[in-house]
């Protein structure tokens, strides 16, 4: 065939409103290799991927596979062009059996009526799994399966199309070690038949295990392709996450006092274990670690959206009770979520109602809700943060970033906590409006409040922590004063190595 | 975990629940009775009225006159329910069959009048023809401009409606050929002489006959069971959803222009007011039956079952003296019964 490439993505952009998802990204992958593609969430694969599937239409660059250039087709054609996918999301028909899931789309039939020939296509499903040695009956519904058994029969289907190109997206995430042996002898055996894999995962070990080379994403765009022979972990991780650092964090000297908030050995099945923190009056603790290692899930669950199934959670040394947010706001806590939009704002509601939402049963009047003190607290509230806002009674949808984000802080704050979780702070936040956040910041640890301080940009991890808790896939891989940190040694606590810096 | 997606996903949450717990099988008597449930219910009906219209050792219900009735009563409903049940399966909803069906009851009326002396088939055809093709029409809005079914069929109701009432100026279209009357009035007879099955009732069978093929046998059948279990798992193989919806919501209106000829031919006349609620009565047998509305579960045996039950409960009330009033009160009953029954089922599971 004389191609070096199965498959070539030139130069690929791909405009979203609102954001650049592929900023002139080229990929290669060669036939008969498993190729892993990294990067951050939101860094651009899955969006590549949707790309080459013709879900996607970019808006410039060249797709060429096996040989010829490739025009986005629909899927049906994609499927018979010798792609395959297995997707991130389990998506199956739970109501429909094994083999009729497998085969949808492409059912053997009988004649030009449709009838389906069931006979063929229990057996051909018998065929397909006794030789890829997955010991399922093809007759089962789907929604008997257990999730790992249903993500073997999804990796099942993408091989059985047969095609010369599989993507695995996140294949792993649902499945035990057992399986995933399994899995790699699977890819092993398409590697010799010359088949290529992209393998998509965020899991370190398994690039190490099954890849050949690892192409890296970041923010839309390409880091770099290298032989998974060639590079290291903590080279493979800075081209994931590696920015440049620059200093300008409003730290200043706080007094920290004594301690506020105590978590010991909290543990949340399927999520963390064995977690330990604690948190001064006056300090700001932050929480690094990688994509998926748990940072949100265990503050949510110290606020008490998912209570933690063990460990104690001490206020002030005395042990809190806390089995719902409504707990976790009387003992003084505050909680601003990763996704502002998703489960922290009201949109289509005004400024000011957003901000009283947390703090309602302060403005119970004798006959209803007393306005008029609502609107002096929020207008402090407005001043005190600079919020940008044509009034008070403006709809939050039309607000920035920035702005959205202090109008949660406004709303906790009026709640007047002494603990206060910030998830992704300054996520999607343009520089200046940054800044005003992190001076708000010291402001509130200067009253003497605890803030605890989840983040996944290394400059504001380092920049404003007082100290560093690390987490690994759930476990607290280590904990780091500032003094102490620096970006390489939470890099490798965050992928799970021991301390050599 | 929140999985913040800053980029377009054609994911959406729901497959997260799927992700996170599996669900678990029914084993022994439970699944017994899911599966085969409704049938025993629809058993246990007929034999507690069997039992308790027994007069001077005879049960009435048990006759064999009021057993042909029963079914006969069931035909026009039943074959609109096998319709609706494939709309169902496939995740939507339909609510134009009783305007539908009285607009193109009317268009079989004009075309079987006497006066015309057309073959019964010309009305027939018409009707189904002009029924296919509302039934297309709400698959196609449905699919191309993405409005949901609800407001889609709902605004063909009125329009339906509207329109049958147009053509007659409000007044019934009768007189209308004998061969064509024949469709909804007779019957075949033979084997004995107080044996007959009329011909609504072989209508109704072959419909119900057809639509189980075709829903369990066919690829037409699969597709619509994976459109309404997770559209898109379906389009991500390939299967092209919208078609696949205009097709599903053109067979309802098919067999929306069959259950007119059936009624039109019965009653012998086309009326504008006919069908009033008949699209509520062939969801109702289709949810007794087993067909949930949230899609991807449902069979044609099941719906059958469905309408029965309604019309043997009718019938047993009429029997037993009860009023009328209180059937329509066990009628909303039995559906509320049924679907809490069939969503315990469900919560059980997860």
């Amino acid at each position: 065939m004389g191609e070096e490439f199965l498959l070539s993505m030139e130069h690929i952009r791909k405009q979203f409103p609102g954001v650049l998802a592929l900023d002139d990204v080229s990929f290669r992958v060669r036939p008969g290799t498993v190729h892993a593609l990294m990067g951050e969430n939101g860094a651009g694969k899955s969006t590549l991927m949707k790309v080459l599937l013709g879900i996607y239409q970019p808006d410039e660059g060249v797709i060429r596979f096996d040989g010829k250039e490739y025009k986005q087709m629909d899927i049906r054609s994609i499927l018979t062009q010798g792609i395959s996918m297995i997707h991130q999301e389990l998506t199956p028909i739970l109501h429909m059996t094994v083999a009729e899931n497998i085969f949808l789309g492409r059912e053997p039939v009988r004649g030009r009526t449709g009838w389906v020939n069931h006979k063929e296509l229990y057996q051909k499903t018998q065929d397909l799994l006794d030789a890829l040695d997955i010991h399922v009956e093809p007759t089962v519904k789907m929604v008997e399966l257990s999730i790992a058994s249903m993500q073997m029969i999804e990796i099942a289907t993408a091989i059985s199309y047969n095609s010369k190109l599989v993507i695995m997206d996140e294949p792993t995430s649902a499945i035990t070690e057992k399986e995933v042996d399994h899995l790699f002898k699977m890819i092993n055996n398409l590697r010799d038949k010359g088949v290529a894999v992209i393998y998509i995962t965020h899991k370190m070990d398994e690039v190490f295990q099954i890849s050949d080379e690892v192409t890296v994403l970041r923010d839309g765009k390409f880091v770099g392709a290298e032989l998974t022979s060639d590079i290291t972990r903590l080279k493979l991780i800075s081209m994931m996450v590696g920015r440049e650092l620059t200093n300008f964090f409003p730290k200043e000297d706080v007094q920290i006092s004594e301690v506020k908030l105590e978590v010991r050995d909290i543990s949340l099945e399927g999520k963390f274990r064995n977690i330990s923190f604690d948190v001064h009056k006056g300090e700001i603790l932050g929480i690094a670690g990688l994509m998926g290692s748990g940072r949100t899930e265990v503050i949510e669950s110290v606020f008490g959206i998912h209570p933690p199934d063990a460990g104690e959670i001490l206020v002030d040394g005395k042990p809190a009770k806390i089995r719902q947010p409504m707990d976790a706001i009387k003992h003084g806590m505050g909680l601003l979520t990763e996704n502002r939009t998703l489960s922290g704002l009201f949109l289509p509601l005004s400024v000011r109602d957003n901000m009283v939402y947390s703090n309602i049963d302060k403005y119970k009047g004798r006959f209803g809700l007393n306005f008029k003190q609502m609107d002096v607290d929020c207008e402090h509230q407005r001043k005190s943060l600079e919020l940008k806002t044509p009034s008070l009674a403006e709809i939050v949808l039309n607000l920035s970033g920035g702005n959205q984000q202090k109008v949660l802080i406004a709303r906790w704050l009026l709640t007047e906590p002494d603990i206060l979780f910030l998830d992704e702070p300054t996520r999607g936040i343009d520089v200046g409006a940054k800044t005003e956040i992190h001076r708000l910041m010291i402001k509130l640890v200067q009253m003497g409040k605890a803030i605890v301080m989840v983040s996944s940009e290394m400059p504001e991890i380092l920049g404003m922590s007082d100290r560093i808790v690390v987490m690994h896939e759930g476990e607290k891989a280590g904990e780091l004063t500032r003094e102490q940190a620096t970006q390489e040694r939470i890099l490798q606590l965050a992928a799970g190595e021991a301390l050599t810096i | 975990m929140s999985t913040a997606n800053t980029s377009r996903e054609v994911s959406n949450s729901n497959t997260d629940a799927g992700a996170q717990a599996a669900p678990r099988p029914q084993r022994g008597i439970k699944a017994f009775f899911g599966k085969y449930g409704i049938f025993l219910v629809f058993l246990g009906m007929c034999l507690l009225l069997a039992f308790l219209t027994i007069d001077n050792g005879q049960s009435i219900f048990l006759k064999f006159r009021n057993i042909v009735n029963v079914l006969r009563q069931s035909a026009v409903i039943g074959i609109i329910a096998c319709g609706v049940t494939f709309i169902i399966v496939s995740g939507g909803i339909d609510l134009s069959p009783g305007s539908v069906v009285a607009m193109t009851g009317i268009l079989a009326a004009v075309l079987a009048r006497e006066a015309y002396g057309l073959p019964f088939i010309v009305p027939v055809i018409g009707a189904v023809a002009v029924g296919s093709l509302a039934g297309a029409i709400n698959g196609t809005i449905i699919s191309k401009a993405r409005i949901p079914p609800f407001i889609a069929t709902l605004g063909m109701m009125t329009i339906a409606r509207g329109v049958g009432f147009l053509i007659t100026n409000g007044r019934p279209v009768d007189h209308l050929s004998e061969p064509f009357l024949f469709l909804g009035q007779g019957s075949i007879r033979g084997l004995g002489e107080n044996f007959f099955i009329p011909i609504p009732v072989l209508i109704f069978v072959s419909v119900a006959v057809v639509s189980h093929l075709l829903l369990s046998k066919t690829r037409f059948g699969k597709y619509t069971y994976a459109l309404g279990g997770n559209e898109q798992a379906a389009f991500i193989c390939g299967v092209n959803v919208d078609w696949q919806k205009i097709r599903v919501y053109t067979y309802g209106g098919l067999l929306t222009g069959i259950a007119a000829v059936v009624l039109t031919s019965r009653v012998s006349s086309g009326q504008p007011g006919a069908g009033m609620m008949y699209e509520l009565d062939a969801i109702a047998s289709a949810v007794i039956g087993g067909t949930s509305l949230h899609g991807g579960v449902g069979t044609i045996g099941g719906t059958v079952v469905g309408t029965l039950i309604i019309a043997v409960m009718n019938n047993g009330l009429d029997l037993l003296g009860v009023s009328s009033y209180w059937q329509r009160i066990l009628k909303g009953l039995i559906i509320i019964g049924s679907v809490v029954i069939d969503t315990l089922r469900q919560r059980r599971r997860r």
